[in-house]
């Protein structure tokens, strides 16, 4: 049996993990909250965005006009996927669940196309790649805590200008979906060519884009200004509900290493008792026996 | 009155009811006033100006889209900052800035429609910061 000294040391060396994890819980959940209010501000923005851009392609199909250039479907040939990770760790299985996926989609995938590439927002995909000796295209990192637009943007109008070039022919996007704060869902969706979502409406609310509308200056020039930022705002979104399910993630699983290390602690407290009254016991004992010698 | 709204991809700027928008359009700008058809408008980056009875106010904002029905304005745009909250030396400074890294480039540079729009969103700031009007 594990001294007494050893066992107290144990103890105590788990106790300040637990300080750490439980502070941690309590970080992520404020954060969250915060992530999560992101996610809902972005809305009204992208919701009326997603209708313009729904009513366009609509009446461009009807006019049996040619889809824009960046909604062509092309043979996809060269792939892109940008992983969309965080820049810290500690958060349970949220950096693994997208690189597995990505993995996952290579083999899968991969053979139908000539190349597949890789690009990273998130330290933790580029460390991923790195350590497999993935090349990756381009690396975003340190967005994260501090999330722009301009970001969204910058990451958007690389892509676009890679697509433009013809170096790309299809990108994909994979993230964690947010689904509650304990919830997150591995998500891969096309970013380019676009497409274009309608969403679902709910009953009774009426459509903000009707027939009657008037473009300026014309129908062709205003989807032209609208699909690269429907692009932007469909990065962004994907930011702000990556960094909400990160905060999420790690939330839980700081919960989780709170509740093992109390678990740990109790073992160790019981084994330190017995182990105290083990050696009381013994110690009584030779008292005893050797006052009956003297006898 | 109008009910104008003016939203960015990161929150919603503000509500508020006015008599008379006047937005920047990639073709010129344009006024709305109550009893105005249907419309949706490109915006570029330039002012936007509230009147609101004999009071205007005046906002700088990026590139987005107008969208105007049943006396309701709503404005997407990228950016939207108040001509009072904007400090017209440091925005003078920032459009030089991205001017002479504009004249660097040559237009077949991947970034140099990034850095166009740059420089157009700081010579909005730049406008709005230092009219008067």
């Amino acid at each position: 049996m594990a001294s007494l000294r050893t066992i107290r040391g144990r103890i105590k060396v788990v106790r300040n993990s637990q300080k750490i994890t439980k502070a941690m819980k309590l970080v992520a959940a404020a954060k969250l909250r915060r992530a999560q209010d992101a996610v809902l501000r972005a809305r009204p923005y992208a919701q009326l965005l997603d209708e313009l851009l729904g009513s366009l392609v609509k009446a461009r199909a009807e006019a049996e006009l040619p889809p824009h250039p960046l909604m062509e479907v092309r043979e996809p040939k060269r792939v892109e996927v940008v992983l969309l990770t965080s820049d810290r760790g500690l958060c349970g299985g949220f950096n693994s669940n997208v690189v597995r996926r990505a993995q996952r989609f290579l083999v899968e995938e991969g053979p139908r196309f000539e190349s597949v590439q890789f690009s990273t927002i998130g330290r933790r995909g580029r460390d991923f790649a790195r350590k497999r000796g993935i090349q990756t295209r381009k690396d975003y990192l340190g967005f994260f805590g501090k999330l722009r637009f301009g970001m969204a943007k910058e990451v958007a109008d690389d892509l676009i200008a890679e697509y433009q070039k013809k170096e790309l022919d299809a990108v994909y996007l994979l993230y964690n979906q947010f689904k509650s704060a304990i919830a997150q869902q591995i998500t891969l969706v096309q970013l380019l060519p676009i497409v274009a979502s309608q969403p679902p409406k709910q009953a009774g609310e009426k459509s903000l884009v009707t027939p009657e509308h008037i473009y300026e200056p014309s129908r062709p020039r205003v989807l032209e200004h609208l699909l690269p930022r429907q692009l932007a705002v469909q990065m962004w979104r994907a930011l702000l509900e990556s960094e909400a399910s990160e905060h999420g993630a790690r939330m839980t699983a700081m919960d989780s290493a709170t509740k093992n290390a109390t678990e740990i602690i109790g073992r160790l407290s019981l084994e330190y008792n017995r182990a105290r009254q083990a050696a009381i016991t013994k110690e009584l004992m030779e008292i005893v026996s050797g006052a009956e010698a003297l006898k | 009155m109008l009910k104008v709204e003016i939203v960015t991809p990161e929150r919603r700027v503000l509500t508020v009811e006015a008599d008379e928008v006047r937005l920047p359009g990639v073709e010129g700008s344009f006024g709305v006033r109550p009893g105005h058809t249907p419309l949706i408008a490109a915006l570029a980056a330039g002012q936007l100006t509230l009147v609101q009875g004999g009071n205007e106010q005046r906002y700088a904002v990026g590139e987005g889209f107008a969208e105007v029905s049943e006396d309701q304005v709503r404005v997407l745009v990228e950016e939207a900052v108040r001509a009072e909250e904007l400090d017209p030396a440091r925005a003078e400074k920032e459009l030089a800035e991205r001017q002479k890294k504009l004249q660097s480039m040559r237009p077949e540079d991947p970034e140099y429609e990034a850095v166009r729009a740059h420089v157009e969103r700081a010579a909005a700031r730049a406008l709005v910061a230092t009219r008067r009007f």
